[in-house]
């Protein structure tokens, strides 16, 4: 029982050590890493909701919104002032990007509840749409307030986000996603996806998983966000718009809802993919009009979307587990 | 009193073209109880083929591009290209729904529903590469001036075509779906689907038929929209899409006069919150309606009440 | 026996339903019922097609709420509280049309029926110390233990939905009874089994009443399993409660007879 949390400290302790190499990785691709390590995070929060308790949202980029704000605004307000208040050093800025991160979090979890507890009534095709707005009341609501650039946009002084930070917070939550689904207590989440109805009658309060897998979910967007604020250094309520939160959805049904290896795996390939076309739509043996179509990834990503569906609903990489018997049954 | 008359006329025109596409959006909800979410961007697709055909009008009726005074051939050319983005779009709907939607009809609606997702971001993404992601600018395919004799109040040529036009298309579907054996059918299909199919009613063509129907309506409040504000782009589509959606729930999905009366209810209300309040909140009071609508009432102003069998 | 036994006591019944009518629209699918089950006790619902059985039992675990009228159990109102708030009270129910959790394993969909006794929440799934693993050990053998009663241990790892019918209406008993109820109600449990089955399937709702001391309310339309195991028999037609009496006054009541024959 006490295995996940043993991979969970081999695997900070392993980043923790890699990431005194981080100054001798070519920028371009650390800057992958990093984004990798962001999608991880998002695509596997966003797969509590989805996936594992059956709840479609289409809203995430807007919990994400709220993280990115929330800790840049931390950054940018308080910050110096507690900084100068404790006397500076190095440990107590690190501590302070964490302490700025976690409150983004919060922030998002805050703005989870608020989604979650109106959304409770609605389903499937309704309850995306309501999250969609969400997000976008959420958009709207950063681009009028000047405090933080409004429209503008607003830029982040330090560059804090790293390796450590990243994969921290990546392998934190898949741990919790996975701890949770594989608890009897968190099955609740997927007998809330397999049937209400059942579910309630089994002694579940079903109200009460859905608000927890949003404000979970929005916890780790939020979270998300914050690093990908403290990394860009420049963060804009356009980026967190409709479009975004389709990115992250595309990693999940890509990866297969509920099933956390394949949307790790679909955050891997989905962040080199855009790479891969830019260098393919830079080929000149390939025909213009392929790649002009190349260079747009959303045209990709929605005939992925519904091919996909079409063919295998259960998403790119399910099905893992048969492999991994055929495999057992093959070496006995 | 005449500016709040002058932003209740503007309402009105808005709430026409959120009228148009909500039909859309309750015919299919109707029928096959899923919302289509590419809804929008046929409306997108709408102004373009309008864009695109109306050169070849003209060439066919070269007196229609003369738009400095008004003329039967100026009016013939937009009814036209009004006719012809209207049937490009029906067989768009008609298309979409054969490829895509059809081979899922017995999957679960989350299926379904990512399909539609992706269909919008596919319309949205192939229409920046085929037309440019650049907004252009819509022809003037009728001449516009404000109507004289009105005193303070300005009101455009353009905007009362858009409401006459409205009012004779919402006529037409009255009548197609009251009075013809198609429109029966339909209301059958979506009453009860396994009595309509027992009954001899051929679901797939109803289908067809209602898809058809409704993108070519949201074709027309492409047009309609385009004549008075000309930039065009392919992401348009999309807040006007959801928009529309929202007075379809607003109005009761899957009832007709609830969206026209949704769709007109919203625009007006959005024209006024812009007017009086901030135009900042254009686009979240929709979202805001919707979410209390579906809070307070859920199924609507004129929706009717089911309950889950279980 | 113990029932009547009670009865004759004057002891308040386990459940009461008190004139309580349920409408959808203009029909009326159950009106003004009044049935009362005592701790214990084995008890029939009969009635045809669309007598309102199903939405009776809707009633008692809260899906639905009546239109009218009042529902006591163990002593308290339970109208308007929400269905899992009912099932921890002690109602427990098998659905008449399946309703499996589809993407869990046979033991899975027991285990999750334990969800509602744990005394562990959130954060012992997350810390999974020595408590977490002792109390999932304990939820394992409570399963594999009523699986065992059904005998249905030896497909634990099974997908839930791809078991053969019969087998999936007993594995809905086993997992209603994994909520620890005092009352359960059963929907049509024997529908799809073969004879043997449903011998069997009698030989085990008499055993688990017994052991784990519950009233049973009971659906079916195989006269032969209610004569064969109710004490008593409530008949509804058209919403309404026509007859109620032991398996002996049924068989031989008119109205009963003419609700099944007549029209
Ligand atoms: N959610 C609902 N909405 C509308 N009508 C309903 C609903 N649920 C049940 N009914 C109607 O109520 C009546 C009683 O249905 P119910 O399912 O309770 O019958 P039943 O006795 O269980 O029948 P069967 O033996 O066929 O299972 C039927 O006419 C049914 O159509
Ligand atoms: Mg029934």
């Amino acid at each position: 029982m006490n295995r996940p949390k043993t991979w969970l400290l081999v695997f900070v302790a392993l980043i923790w050590a890699a990431s005194w190499f981080q100054g001798a990785i070519n920028p371009y691709y650390f800057d992958i890493l990093i984004t990798i390590g962001i999608n991880i995070v998002l695509g596997v929060s966003l797969n509590l909701v989805n996936g594992y308790t059956g709840q479609f949202s289409l809203g995430h980029a807007g919990f994400m919104a709220v993280g990115a704000y929330v800790s840049a605004a931390m950054t940018i307000f308080l910050c110096p002032r507690w900084l100068a208040a404790c006397g500076g050093g190095s440990t107590a800025e690190s501590a302070l990007f964490l302490g700025a991160l976690v409150a983004g979090g919060f922030g998002a979890a805050l703005a989870g509840l608020a989604v979650g507890v109106p959304s409770l009534r609605l389903k499937g095709d309704y309850l995306a749409i309501v999250t969609l707005g969400f997000g976008e009341i959420i958009r709207v609501m950063v681009q009028n307030t000047e405090a933080v650039g409004g429209s503008r946009g607003l830029s982040i002084p330090a560059r804090e986000t790293g390796l450590f930070t990243t994969y921290l917070a990546a392998a934190l939550a898949v741990y919790v996603v996975v701890s949770l689904v594989h608890s009897t207590y968190g099955r609740g989440f997927l007998m809330v996806r397999d049937d209400e109805v059942a579910a309630e009658a089994m002694g579940i309060n079903t109200t009460k998983y859905k608000v927890m897998a949003f404000v979970v979910g929005a916890f780790f967007a939020g979270i998300a966000g914050g690093l990908y604020a403290h990394f860009k250094q420049f963060i804009h309520p356009e980026g967190f718009g409709f479009l975004r939160s389709v990115d992250i959805v595309v990693i999940v049904i890509l990866g297969g809802m509920g099933n956390t290896p394949g949307v790790i795996l679909a955050a891997i390939l989905l962040t080199i993919l855009p790479e891969g076309l830019r260098a393919l739509a830079a080929l000149e043996a390939l025909p213009v009009w392929l790649r002009g179509m190349i260079q747009n990834r959303m045209i990709l990503y929605s005939l992925l979307l519904i091919g996909l569906m079409l063919t295998r609903p259960q998403g790119l990489f399910s099905g893992g587990g048969k492999w991994l018997r055929w495999w057992k049954r093959r070496q006995a | 009193m005449t500016e709040f008359l002058q932003q209740l006329i503007n309402g009105l025109s808005l709430g026409s073209i959120y009228a148009l596409i909500a039909l859309g959006y309750t015919m299919v909800y109707g029928v096959l109880k899923f919302i289509n979410f590419a809804h929008g961007d046929v409306y997108m697709v709408g102004a373009f083929a309008g864009y695109y055909l109306a050169p070849w009008v003209w060439k066919v009726i070269p007196a229609g591009q003369d738009t400095t005074r008004f003329s039967w051939s100026s009016s013939a050319g937009a009814f036209a290209v009004l006719l012809l983005s209207m049937a490009v779009c029906a067989v768009l709907g008609i298309l979409i729904e054969k490829l895509v939607y059809r081979p899922l009809r017995k999957r679960p609606r989350l299926t379904v529903l990512i399909t539609a997702i992706g269909v919008s971001i596919f319309l949205e993404n192939f229409g920046q590469y085929l037309f440019g992601a650049d907004p252009k600018s819509f022809p003037e395919i009728l001449p516009d001036r404000a109507i004289e004799g009105l005193g303070d109040l300005t009101v455009m040529v353009n905007q009362s075509v858009v409401l006459v036009v409205t009012l004779i298309l919402l006529v037409a579907l009255h009548f197609i779906v009251m009075r013809t054996k198609m429109g029966t059918a339909m209301r059958a299909l979506a009453y009860n689907p396994a009595a309509a199919s027992l009954m001899g009613i051929n679901n797939d063509v109803i289908i067809s038929f209602t898809f058809g129907l409704g993108s070519a309506l949201a074709a027309a409040a492409g047009i309609l929209n385009a004549i008075n504000y000309p930039s065009i782009d392919p992401l348009m589509g999309i807040l006007p899409g959801i928009k529309a959606f929202v007075a379809a729930v607003l109005g009761g999905i899957g009832n007709l006069q609830g969206a026209v009366l949704g769709g007109i209810l919203l625009g007006v209300l959005e024209t006024l919150v812009v007017g009086y309040v901030s135009p900042m909140y254009r686009d979240a009071i929709a979202f805001a309606v919707l979410i209390a609508i579906l809070l307070f009432k859920p199924n609507g102003l004129l929706g009717r009440v089911e309950s889950e069998k279980v | 026996m113990a029932s009547l036994v009670e009865k004759e006591a004057g002891m308040s019944p386990l459940l009461e339903i008190n004139d309580c009518t349920v409408a959808f629209g203009g029909l009326k699918a159950v009106s003004e019922l009044n049935l009362s089950i005592h701790q214990g006790e084995l008890m029939g619902l009969i009635g045809p097609n669309g007598a309102g059985k199903t939405t009776a039992f809707n009633l008692i675990t809260g899906v639905y709420r009546p239109t009218d009228g009042e529902i006591r159990f163990d002593g308290r109102s339970i109208v308007g509280r929400r269905p899992y708030q009912i099932t921890a009270r002690g109602i427990a129910r098998t659905f008449q049309n399946i309703r499996l959790f589809a993407s869990l394993s046979v033991f899975d969909n027991v285990r999750a029926a334990c969800n509602m006794h744990l005394r562990h929440g959130i954060s012992h799934a997350l810390w999974r110390g020595d408590a977490f693993a002792q109390e999932e050990k304990a939820v394992e053998d409570r399963v594999m233990e009523l699986l065992e009663i059904f005998h249905l241990d030896h497909l634990c790892n099974a997908p839930s939905t791809g078991l053969p019918y019969g087998d999936q209406r007993r594995l809905e008993i086993v997992r209603a009874l994994a909520t620890r109820p005092k009352l359960l109600l059963l929907d049509e449990p024997a529908a799809g089994m073969n004879p043997t089955e449903k011998q069997e399937l009698v030989r085990l709702i008499r055993f688990t009443q017994e052991k784990f001391k519950l009233a049973v309310l009971l659906v079916e339309h195989d006269m032969r399993v209610v004569m064969g195991i109710c004490e008593r028999i409530a008949v509804l037609d058209y919403g309404m409660k026509i007859a109620e009496g032991t398996p002996e006054e049924i068989r031989n009541n008119r109205k009963v007879i003419e609700a099944y024959l007549g029209e």
